[in-house]
């Protein structure tokens, strides 16, 4: 069996810079390129140097593949192609294609403009970067080479999200990305065939979670917005532009209407048209209620929310905005914080992670007296709320899962080693190999080996193509036996007695009066001298050789006396 | 392997392929020309039609006026239309296990096949295809469905009736086995046993054939389909365009190196070009409108229509015609222009990028939103308000048979200021007209198929060299109305195989291998000998492992160590497994050596006689006889087993094995 290895450059056993290197008879492929949200050091980015110590990233690399948009997955891409150097194929679904580089300038805004942190990737890096991204659409066998073969799979998770089946020959792994198995509001639930990969390398962020977690992280965030905007105060829920944002809008939104709620909904910038468009075009990556209802209801057509103008901030009553950035650093969600913080009605909703430095992580992190430019400082009254929305699949999900794919090996990635362990042993009890049901068959010929071309045919068939003749080596033994009766009854008692000992052959006894088993043919003859003995002929060819020989001997005992 | 053709319908294609086990449905065709014999069914009651006189036999007798009616020398049915399904006796279609769809036109006579035939199989199709196809559906059902019609005529399919009918109705074949129109149930049910696919897709049907779905660049989500196990290969052209339309280009290269090819779908009118039609439907249009006159497009709800749409948003401005509005009737034309926009995955590359701006990638939104272009389910409800003349309508259905289409011919027909303008190549115009004559209003015959034409076809013959070329009869001859036009059949070497209707053709060539995987630590055991140069062979001896149709060799299990424990053995124990298998042997042997051989091992008193094919080597002081031929060898001896081991083995270093 060819070897798999696989190295994770990053996200072995956490979660952050997904980034794993998969060497499959002989090729080299790379899972996802992401970064840590959490550092702003080395630790930030994979640790490339794994390859490039030994030559360069093109050379080593057949393929880079992308699992969806989210930054600890495609982050560190541009850091990856245009700085360390990589010129080879980037593979991602087309969604992923067109938000994943909207994703990278903002992070690359807040940690250049706003940290001002050296040593970046730049815009034109990441347009460059984007430049060698190749498009695959769902269940699409790509040709990466002659031997090497990808195809993508639906992952739920997040708009555009694929696992990936990675396949040289007859080896295959799959890797999941991020993935969900139950259907959420906007998406559709991970599927895969039964591919049977020699290895699964699947995430388990939530390894050890039964219940769906999401749904009640979800009444949880509609309470909490409800009860605010009833006792009149505003609520601010700083994101990006993409992604958790429309998640987001969808739930208020459906909420809303179920409600009959009054109090307005905002979205910040005129960034929400263009978003949501993108998510209007990509319908048939969202769940099978939003396909089938498109045409009379554009989910992503939002009713309650609308534009916001900064003017709204000061009006008087309750009201939900959805404001960007999403880290509270800068722009309009920071300057709509710095209105609200001192009341004590009001809420900020923080539905990502926030990275150090920033107001949001300051918040979160339980500071309330926070110093602005100008030495000015702001008490933040309001109230602070972190949630997280991100859609993982469970244990039962990851389960089943490996029970669609039906994989030789499961390798646990993407998650915590203590949560790990629990499900790895859950998994071993439930798939055992089961035994092969067909009987095997002993199977004999010639392997006729021309070029690269193998051909498996019968050994006379071999000769034949050849130009060969086959030569038979025939082998006759004389047996001796005493027996003072005529050959003809000679040759019945040696068929009645291998006739019951040889249960399972084919004994005959012809009209010539030779007796054959299978295709060893045994006759009697008179001895030339003594009348008391009888001489057995057995006869057989080389092909034959064990049974022959076999016989002889079992002859040479005599024959039992006849009853 | 074996191909049954159940459709005669070039276009229209319904073929069974028997391949390795598998029995494959290649295309759902449904022939909608039977519809051409019936009556149009109005949307509106229409005194003309409903006054067309009973059609008498010629000697006076009128028992089948209430049937048949007459106008301006046809004779119609007056009953629900009805359709010519596939053959559905020439083979058990219970015994289907995959359907293979290639475009939303080759799909209408589904139904039919699942819901009605015992099918238990699998559906495969792209989102579009499926999208669409369901859209087509659901109108065909619509617009047969809304206009209830008591009568159900089936005097006149009385074969000794039907004899004395004039033509096109004395011809018509097989009415016996035509149908009415599917349910809305149906449908619902024959789609949810599709499962969608994507283009290079490789699809495992059993582990003994692999289906690979491809471009076709003939319509949204339009596909050719590769059938393929490992040493076989057979591609199914189905409805290919080479033009660039919005679809994805069409992949030629994948369909290489086939043994068969079965080509269908090719363009209706061979000596059209699309793009000349595309600009006299342009100018034509233009005039019309100008003149105050109304235009009337017949088409299908998806396909062609978006060009046009896209054409007509680069042509109204600059000819003059922003003010002029723009109708889409039809039940599902809002889904049409939906779906349209969300399938940028499947459209050509132009169009694909829009969606990274993002931007939809037809330009028909655009129109939609200033309000150029209305769409509207049907001629009732808003439409009657918003109704102004004079107007462009594009709506259905081309067969003019039934669909709101009706109501515009009856309407516009009696003046000459209005044109319909026939953008569908599927049916005959002329015979399309026959049921609405007397006709004032212009018509225009703009055909516009952007289906591989024969120019197109040989070139792509040449370029992926099948070993084989299947077709319908039709592509095997010229046009009946241009037999002169030796240019517009398919040409090819060695000439193509032609079908028929309801004909069952052998396939010409044999499976020879499969693929079988070889265990590396079984490689590893294999000793390969050069036997020419750069051709090896090795003897392989290995148990065969076979599972969902996949061959794995494995070594042969080691022969079973005796067990200490028992003391007793019984006597079958010892008797030898016939199936281990030994080898084959070749060469030959030289007497000399072979004598010398013998001495070197301690055989002495060796006497060697020749005879007539070879010679006999005596071993008198071992009672042995060795015969030695060109291809054989014959060790007679006594049963000594130690013997004769030891002279298997000298004659064995003499041989090769296989």
């Amino acid at each position: 069996m060819p070897e798999i290895r696989v190295t994770p450059l990053g996200a072995g056993q956490d979660v952050g810079r997904s980034c794993i290197l998969v060497s499959i008879a002989g090729k080299n492929v790379m899972l996802d390129c992401g970064m840590h949200m959490g550092f702003s050091d080395d630790r930030r980015f994979p640790d490339f140097s794994y390859i490039t110590r030994s030559g360069r990233l093109t050379d080593f690399l057949d393929c880079v593949i992308i699992s969806h948009f989210h930054l600890d997955h495609c982050g560190a891409l541009p850091y990856f192609s245009e700085m360390v150097g990589y010129d080879g194929p980037i593979y991602m679904t087309q969604p992923t294609q067109a938000i994943c580089p909207i994703l990278l300038e903002d992070y690359r805004k807040i940690a250049v403009d706003k940290k001002g942190e050296a040593n970046f990737f730049t815009s034109q890096m990441i347009k460059d970067c984007m430049k060698k991204v190749v498009a695959v659409h769902l269940h699409q066998t790509v040709q990466v080479d002659d031997e090497l073969e990808i195809k993508a799979y639906y992952a739920g998770h997040v708009l555009g999200a694929a696992m990936f089946q990675i396949k040289v020959g007859s080896e295959s792994v799959v890797y999941t990305g991020d993935y969900n198995m139950t259907p959420d509001r906007h998406l559709g639930a991970a599927w895969i065939d039964k591919c049977r990969p020699n290895l699964l390398i699947t995430e388990s962020t939530y390894a050890t979670t039964i219940r769906d977690s999401k749904r009640c992280r979800e009444r949880d965030f509609l309470k909490k917005v409800h009860e605010t905007v009833e006792r009149g105060g505003k609520v601010l829920i700083p994101v990006f532009a993409l992604g958790r944002a429309q998640e987001l809008c969808i739930l208020l939104e459906t909420f809303w209407e179920r409600m009959d709620l009054k109090a307005p909904i905002y979205f910040s910038t005129g960034l929400t048209e263009k978003a949501n468009h993108y998510y209007k075009l990509f319908i048939p990556w969202t769940n099978q209620k939003i396909r089938k209802t498109f045409v009379q209801r554009n989910m992503f057509e939002f009713k309650h929310i609308k534009a916001f103008d900064r003017a709204f901030a000061d009006s008087p009553g309750p009201m939900v905005v959805f404001a960007t950035p999403g880290m509270l650093h800068a722009g309009q969600s920071l300057q709509i914080f710095r209105k609200w913080a001192g009341n004590e009605k009001n809420m900020v909703i923080m539905p990502g992670y926030c990275v150090q430095g920033t107001v949001g992580h300051k918040i979160l992190s339980g500071q309330r007296k926070l110093e602005m430019e100008g030495r000015q400082v702001l008490e933040v009254k309001m109230q602070v709320e972190y949630m997280s929305f991100s859609a993982h699949a469970d244990a039962k999900g990851i389960m089943q899962l490996v029970g669609q794919a039906e994989p030789e090996n499961v390798l646990l990635v993407h998650g915590e080693a203590k949560k790990m362990e629990f499900l790895k042993q859950k998994i071993e009890q439930e798939f055992r190999l089961l035994p092969d049901a067909k009987k095997p068959r002993l199977l004999h010929g010639t392997l006729i080996m021309k070029d690269s071309n193998f051909r498996l045919v019968s050994s006379e068939q071999a000769l034949k193509e050849l130009g060969l003749a086959e030569h038979q080596l025939r082998f006759t033994c004389r047996v001796h036996l005493h027996d003072t009766r005529k050959e003809q009854e000679t040759a019945v008692r040696v068929y009645s007695h291998l006739k019951s000992v040889l249960k399972d052959h084919c004994v005959q006894h012809l009209p010539d009066g030779s007796v054959t088993v299978e295709s060893i043919l045994i006759q009697a003859a008179a001895h030339s001298e003594d009348p008391g003995t009888k001489v057995l002929l057995v006869s057989w060819t080389y092909q034959d050789e064990e049974l022959g020989s076999y016989l002889t001997s079992l002859l040479k005992k005599g024959l039992p006396q006849a009853s | 392997m074996k191909l049954y053709c159940l459709s005669g319908h070039p276009t229209l294609p319904c073929n069974v392929l028997k391949f390795k086990s598998t029995t494959v449905m290649l295309d759902c065709g449904l022939d909608m020309n039977s519809t051409l014999n019936f009556l149009p069914l109005p949307l509106v009651q229409s005194p003309r039609l409903s006054n067309l006189p009973g059609w008498s036999l010629k000697d006076g007798n009128a028992f089948l006026d209430k049937e048949l009616k007459e106008c301006s020398g046809h004779v119609f049915v007056d009953s629900v239309p009805e359709f010519c399904l596939p053959e559905t006796e020439l083979i058990d279609l219970s015994t289907v296990d995959v359907i293979l769809i290639s475009n939303y036109h080759c799909m209408m006579a589904l139904p039919y096949i699942t819901e009605h035939t015992g099918f238990t199989g699998t559906v495969y199709a792209t989102e579009p295809t499926v999208q669409i196809g369901r859209l087509l559906m659901e109108e065909l059902v619509n617009f047969i469905e809304r206009v209830p019609k008591s009568q159900s005529a089936s005097l006149w399919k009385n074969k000794d009736i039907q004899r004395l009918l004039p033509s096109p109705l004395k011809d018509a074949v097989e009415v016996s086995t035509w149908r009415r129109c599917y349910t809305m149930q149906e449908v619902n049910s024959a789609l949810s046993k599709i499962q969608l696919v994507g283009y290079s897709q490789k699809i495992e049907l059993f582990g003994a054939v692999q289906v690979t779905p491809l471009s076709s660049g003939y319509a949204l989500g339009s596909s050719n389909w590769i059938i393929q196990s490992h040493y076989e290969k057979v591609s199914y052209v189905s409805g290919s365009s080479l033009l660039t339309t919005h679809p994805q280009p069409m992949d030629q290269a994948s369909l290489k190196n086939s043994d068969v090819l079965i080509l269908t779908g090719l363009t209706q009118i061979p000596t059209a070009n699309p793009d000349g039609m595309v600009g006299e439907f342009c100018s034509n249009l233009a005039l019309t409108v100008r003149n105050g006159g109304n235009v009337l497009v017949p088409c299908y709800p998806s396909g062609v229509i978006y060009d046009l749409l896209e054409c007509l948003y680069q042509y109204i401005d600059s000819a003059g015609l922003s003010s002029i509005p723009f109708y889409f009737i039809s039940p599902v034309a809002n889904s049409s222009l939906e779906f349209s926009q969300i399938f940028a995955e499947w459209l050509c590359h132009n169009k694909q990028t829009k969606v990274y701006l993002p931007e939809p990638p037809f330009p028909h939104a655009e129109l939609i939103q200033t309000n150029k272009l209305k769409h509207y389910p049907s001629i009732h409800g808003d439409f009657s308000n918003d109704f102004r003349q004079p107007c462009v309508v594009f709506t259905g259905h081309p067969s003019l048979r039934f669909g709101d289409v009706v109501h515009f011919m009856e309407l516009w027909g009696k003046s000459s200021l209005n044109t319909v303008i026939f953008t569908e190549p599927d049916f005959s115009y002329l015979e399309t007209l026959a049921p609405y004559q007397p006709l004032a209003m212009k018509c225009i015959y703009c055909p516009i198929d952007t289906r591989l034409n024969f120019i197109q076809v040989s070139k792509l013959l040449k370029e992926v060299q099948p070993l084989h070329v299947v077709c319908p009869e039709q592509y095997t001859q010229p046009p009946p109305a241009q037999s002169h036009r030796m240019d517009l059949m398919i040409d090819c070497q060695p000439p193509a195989m032609s079908y028929r209707r309801a004909e069952v053709l052998a396939l010409p060539f044999k499976r020879q291998y499969e693929k079988i995987e070889i265990m590396p630590e079984l490689a590893d055991s294999l000793v390969p000998m050069e036997i020419k140069p750069g051709v090896s062979l090795a003897t392989v001896s290995a148990v065969l492992h076979t599972k969902d149709n996949k061959h794995v060799l494995q070594p042969p299990p080691r022969p079973a160590q005796p067990t200490g424990g028992k003391k007793r053995k019984r006597a079958s124990d010892d008797i030898p497994d016939c199936k281990v298998l030994k080898p084959l042997l070749s060469g030959s042997i030289p007497v000399d050596q072979f004598v010398q051989t013998l001495e070197k091992h301690g055989f002495s008193d060796i006497k060697v006689e020749d005879t007539a094919k070879g010679h006999i080597v005596l071993l008198q002081e071992a009672e042995t006889l060795i015969q030695i031929e060109e291809d054989s060898t014959h060790i007679i001896c006594d049963n000594d087993e130690m013997l004769r081991v030891r002279l298997r083995d000298l004659v064995l270093k003499f041989l090769q094995k296989f």
